[in-house]
């Protein structure tokens, strides 16, 4: 096996910002605004990086998909202790339609392309909430799956993953390769501090374009309205039990 | 300053840029700290306030988590 696990990782709006609405509701205000690393890929990232230290792997390969900009985020992989990035030039219109069937397309290319034992994903990103990037490049590669991964082991030439499912944890044994998907108790990413962040500018990313890997970007998806969510109603103060009492009875709910 | 110590001033002002309080809070305080010590010489001292340095570094490092983390429970399980 090549020992080569490619991680995804995408640039987001941070995490504790507020998300503004653009006043024509075609999407969110992401001029000016902060971004950083998907948590759930941040986990992904930290996941791999500890199976490279284990010697259980040999190399960390960080791809982002997306504008110029996509370049601090693999950075950040970098300082994290990935090997080397892979930039997925996408900017403009096709950006902006950039969703989870492009983002397989070019992970399943990417995959054999590179030669990839693991292809390991954040489950979903806290922007667009999908939750089927890591479903469909498992798919389009014929590939088995370890979604919503809480634990995963490597045992030779298969993966034991522990899934966080409704209602508790499935395990599972899966061959390689295989596509994986972080949970969030999956591990504890550590933080990419000053000087590996100064040791990451030495890396190597490479850029490459949808179509030097001969693939379609049309989206099959069009947006055609984004709303804020529904304001929450004001909550009333009642001064004793009995008021309680007589508001509860009052709305019906006694 | 010993470059080999994650606690150089560049460091751990990037590491406090997102403090609770404000960069700038950090910030002023960070530099309040490192020029009242400047004239330390001996060398028992020096660990100590490296020490020190370390132990804001990794205080730092874990508010950041678990603040992530909390946000990311709340949003995305329900308990």
């Amino acid at each position: 096996m090549s020992g080569r696990v490619l991680v995804g990782v995408k640039r987001v709006i941070d995490y504790a910002v507020k998300i503004r609405v653009k006043p024509d509701n075609s999407g969110v205000v992401t001029d000016g605004v902060k971004h950083s690393m998907n948590p759930f890929c941040e986990i992904a990232v930290e996941e791999a990086v500890k199976m490279k230290e284990k010697k259980l792997i040999k190399e960390v390969v960080a791809v982002s998909c997306g504008p110029q900009q996509a370049q601090e985020t693999i950075r950040t992989a970098l300082a994290m202790g990935a090997d080397r990035g892979i930039h997925v030039e996408v900017s403009g219109k096709d950006f902006d339609l950039l969703g989870p069937l492009q983002v397989s397309k070019i992970m399943a290319a990417l995959a054999k392309k590179e030669d990839a034992q693991l292809i390991i994903l954040g489950k979903q990103a806290i922007d667009g909430d999908c939750n089927q990037t890591g479903q469909m490049t498992a798919a389009l590669l014929d590939w088995p799956q370890g979604t919503f991964a809480s634990e995963v082991s490597l045992e030779g030439d298969k993966v034991k993953v522990v899934r966080e499912i409704d209602g508790g944890l499935e395990t599972i044994r899966i061959n390689t390769p295989a596509v994986l998907t972080a949970d969030l108790r999956l591990n504890t990413p550590r933080y990419a501090t000053l000087p590996n962040i100064m040791k990451a500018k030495k890396k190597k990313i490479e850029k490459v374009k949808p179509a030097d890997l001969g693939l379609d970007m049309t989206s099959r998806l069009e947006v055609l309205r984004v709303d804020e969510p529904p304001q929450r109603l004001a909550g009333v103060k009642v001064e004793t039990v009995a008021d309680l009492v007589a508001k509860l009875r009052e709305t019906g709910r006694l | 300053m010993d470059q080999s110590t994650g606690v150089t001033p560049p460091q751990l002002l990037y590491l406090g840029r997102e403090y609770p309080k404000g960069g700038d809070y950090f910030r002023d305080r960070l530099r309040a700290a490192f020029t009242k010590n400047k004239g330390v010489q001996d060398p028992q001292q020096i660990r100590e306030l490296i020490g020190r340095g370390e132990f804001v570094s990794q205080e730092l490092e874990a508010l950041y988590y678990l603040r992530k983390y909390r946000a990311m429970k709340k949003r995305y399980y329900e308990e």
